[in-house]
């Protein structure tokens, strides 16, 4: 077994929601980078990054778009934090079938926040004059084992099969090795 | 293809329930950019000089700024159109916050109402769907509950809301209209809307705003935000903090209130306070700032926290943002406690802050001197504090005595006489204007008091320093990365001008000067209004991000209209003149443009007249303040030539006329 480390780049934003002013400049300039042509047009809509916002009460999240999920929660809690009560979403990246937040507004499909791969920083980063978003660079020593990368693999095959059936995938898989 | 805006206006007949969608003229945005400017000739095309505030053929137009919803830092302004009951000439009055972005991702450049709607109803623009839904339920209700109640029952947290409270519904005639730390406040617009039963319209919108040239636009937008980082960690010296950066005047942020408490005008403008900033008041207002600010909080896409949510003991939580800190406080001779208690119950009734506060000075005042009597107002409290939250509940109720001082000073001094006018002491053009009492005349604030037709100084002023710094290298320092001036002859007048002696005021900076400075403040408001752009962030502040070098750009780059600084200034002035021409349509003449006598201690009657003549034949206009049929033809306004002739306002030969009376005066 290759047990041998590698160090990689994570990327964090540290989110500092009571610096946040709740001016949602974070949000156009995220649906503007994404535009097509880039910022070409803006609508907050498509941005994946929402600031929460719930100004009498207090409450600004800036939070990024994660995965998708089919079903939403089966409960919903609310947290108390320093007096102010939060729905638990206000803190969760999903979009999911709950809410429209992290969805294309004319597809309905799933939105994620990729940092603005290649720029030099996050352009929500670069907007939040507030600094309530603020990019840190750290490096985390991973393995980088085989098996883990199987796990993967076969956690993947186990859904494709649970949806689709075994045979059709070694029908597709058949097909594939065809083409090759 | 249109850029930056939308192209579509929603009309709205409120007598019918009928909805149109309008597409608008691209030409129009060249000629009168949009904002503002597309409102005014909406409002001369469409509401004649008989219509009065509360017909139902006035109209009420809530339009996004041209380039709201695109990535121009502070461009979030809705500009409110309509004719004012308390002036009956055109009110604009301007909100930051949220909405005006939302109505245009909604796909709407404006929102046009008509008509009256017989039932008290709100209005929800969710993109291309349009209802008018009843209000009955929201009768009474504060503005910002409004907004929160019908987010509820809509089940739409992210839908922006523009409401009226109780002072609207009743026709107030500074009645505001309220959104979360925003309102448009100045010419009663609020009591327009409670006219036309419209509580509040709600919008949410997910669609997208284009830009014409994005990388370039970017471009232009970075360098501001660039600037605005800079210009915040180099406040200016030497000025009052409020001045001293950018921003709506940063009163949530600010605690020496040394200045205004000692400088504007307590109770109904009349008390000045020398040495009433001590320490002891200083550390007591701090705390009770401190304690009553939760958060400091910003309108859309910007980043200057000129507002505050506040929460004080005993009171639902609120946000504010400016002088209404001061306002109640200080008209009532009170503390800062009193005032932000009594700004929360204002701000839910939905009245103007700078009006509200007078209007009550000013009943306390005639109650004091006998004019108003127990027998006018029975039950009034002797208790200084309480008397002021009784007159706000009567007059936003229109009980009793505040039926009569629900129209304002002005009105409500005439209505009741025995003297009362002389109590009237701080109107214009019929509307209350800031507490300031001062000594000796400044012929630049002269013109902008007399011509201005924004109603409120701070919406005239900036740009030029309010005074000269007391040492010549101060100033010469000063103008050193002056690059907004739009001539450089602007550093010399400021260079060259003096605290004390020959070259200073009254007499100079001269009337030449004194116009050029005037027109250049005034210009620079009036682009601001058609952009959407807060004035904190371009025509209020010394040395602001936006200026008349860069808008022509981000004009030319967002909405794809070629511009250059000398086609600004001429659809400026177009529209600026269309504003006038409301006006004067509806009876505005000479006679209308001056301020308060007793504005200043030390008055120049000749100076006076040679300042308003100079100015008027600078800006094109006769003596009486009409622009000429020339001015006009010139800016493609022959329209409006043609209607002032038709009417008599203007002759075929007005030309010759006005030059032989001026010859006559020499």
């Amino acid at each position: 077994m290759n047990a041998e480390t590698k160090k990689r780049t994570i990327k964090t934003i540290v989110i500092d929601a009571d610096k946040c002013d709740g001016c949602r400049a974070c949000e156009v300039i995220c649906s503007a980078y994404h535009a097509d042509p880039k910022f070409g047009s803006n609508n907050p809509a498509r941005a994946r990054i929402r600031v929460i916002r719930d100004p009498l009460k207090d409450v600004y999240i800036p939070v990024y778009a994660g995965e998708h999920t089919v079903a939403e929660c089966a409960g919903r809690d609310k947290y108390i934090i320093d007096g102010k009560e939060y729905d638990e979403c206000a803190f969760c990246r999903a979009s999911c079938p709950s809410r429209e937040d992290f969805k294309e507004p004319d597809s309905g499909l799933p939105l994620k926040c990729d940092m603005c791969e290649g720029e030099e920083e996050p352009w929500c980063v670069k907007v939040c004059l507030a600094e309530a978003l603020v990019v840190m660079e750290r490096e985390e020593e991973t393995a980088e084992e085989e098996t883990e990368e199987l796990e993967d693999l076969e956690v993947g095959l186990e859904s494709l099969a649970s949806k689709y059936g075994k045979d059709k995938i070694l029908e597709a898989l058949a097909r594939m090795t065809k083409e090759d | 293809m249109r850029y930056a805006e939308t192209g579509f206006n929603l009309e709205i007949d409120l007598t019918r329930g009928n909805i149109e969608r309008v597409a608008t003229d691209r030409r129009d945005t060249e000629l009168y950019l949009g904002g503002l400017g597309t409102n005014a000739k909406i409002l001369w095309d469409r509401v004649p000089p008989e219509v009065e505030a509360f017909s139902p053929d006035n109209l009420l137009i809530f339009a996004a700024g041209l380039l709201c919803g695109t990535p121009a830092t502070g461009c979030n302004r809705t500009i409110v159109s309509t004719i004012s009951p308390q002036t009956n000439l055109m009110a604009f009055s301007m909100m930051g916050g949220f909405w005006a972005p939302e109505l245009k991702y909604a796909g709407w450049d404006k929102v046009i109402l008509r008509g009256k709607s017989p039932d008290l109803v709100y209005i929800w623009i969710h993109n291309d769907k349009v209802e008018i839904r009843d209000a009955s339920h929201l009768q009474g209700k504060g503005a910002l509950e409004t907004a929160e109640i019908i987010k509820q029952e809509l089940n739409e947290p992210k839908a922006q809301v523009a409401a009226i409270g109780l002072a609207g519904e009743n026709r107030v005639f500074f009645a505001s209209i309220e959104q979360g730390r925003a309102s448009a406040s100045r010419g009663g617009i609020g009591a327009v809307m409670g006219d036309k039963g419209v509580k509040a319209i709600a919008v949410r919108g997910t669609n997208d705003i284009q830009v014409a040239r994005p990388e370039e636009y970017l471009q232009l937008c970075m360098e501001v935000l660039d600037y605005i980082k800079w210009r915040e960690e180099h406040p200016i010296p030497g000025v009052m903090p409020i001045l001293a950066r950018l921003g709506s005047p940063q009163e949530m942020a600010v605690h020496d209130e040394k200045w205004h408490t000692e400088n504007f005008s307590w109770g109904n403008s009349r008390v000045r306070r020398k040495g009433f900033w001590t320490e002891e008041v200083a550390k007591q207002w701090e705390e009770t700032l401190e304690g009553a600010r939760k958060r400091l909080i910003s309108c859309f896409n910007c980043h200057l926290k000129c507002g505050a949510t506040l929460s004080l003991p005993g009171v639902p939580t609120y946000m504010m943002k400016c002088f209404t800190k001061l306002t109640y406080t200080m008209a009532a001779m009170s503390d800062l406690e009193f005032g932000l208690k009594i700004a929360q119950r204002a701000t839910e009734y939905g009245v103007d802050g700078y009006s509200a506060p007078q209007v009550m000075a000013f009943a306390v005042e005639l109650y004091e001197n006998g004019i108003l009597t127990d027998e006018d107002m029975p039950g009034f409290p002797s208790d200084n504090e309480e008397r002021f939250y009784w007159l706000l509940d009567k007059i936003v109720r229109r009980e009793g005595i505040g039926d009569v001082l629900a129209d304002g000073t002005y009105w409500a001094a005439r209505k009741i006489g025995r003297g009362a006018e002389e109590y009237d002491h701080n109107t214009i053009k019929k509307h209350e204007q800031l507490p300031l009492k001062l000594s000796m005349l400044n012929p630049i604030y002269f013109l902008m008091y007399s011509t201005g037709e924004k109603i409120n100084i701070t919406q005239i002023e900036g740009q030029f320093p309010q005074a000269p710094f007391p040492k010549r290298e101060q100033r010469e320092e000063f103008v050193k990365d002056w690059f907004q001036v739009p001539d450089e002859k602007f550093k010399q007048y400021f260079v060259d001008w003096e605290l004390r002696g020959e070259n200073s005021i009254p007499f100079y900076p001269t009337v030449e000067m004194t116009c050029d400075i005037v027109d250049w403040q005034e210009k620079m408001h009036y682009i601001d209004d058609a952009l959407g752009m807060c004035a904190g962030l371009s025509s209020f502040p010394l040395k602001p991000p936006y200026h008349i070098h860069n808008y022509p750009k981000f004009i030319s780059a967002g909405a794809g209209i070629d511009m250059d600084e000398e086609k600004l200034s001429q659809a400026a002035k177009r529209y600026r003149t269309l504003v006038r021409a409301i006006n004067i349509r509806r009876g505005m003449r000479r006679k209308d443009e001056k301020p308060p006598e007793n504005h200043w201690k030390k008055r120049f009657p000749e100076l006076e007249k040679k300042l308003l003549d100079t100015y008027y034949q600078y800006k094109g206009w006769n003596q009486e303040g009409i622009p000429t049929k020339k001015t006009l033809d010139e800016l493609g306004l022959d329209f409006v030539s043609r209607d002032f002739i038709e009417r008599g306002i203007l002759k075929e030969d007005e030309e010759a006329v006005a030059e032989t009376a001026a010859a006559e005066q020499e």
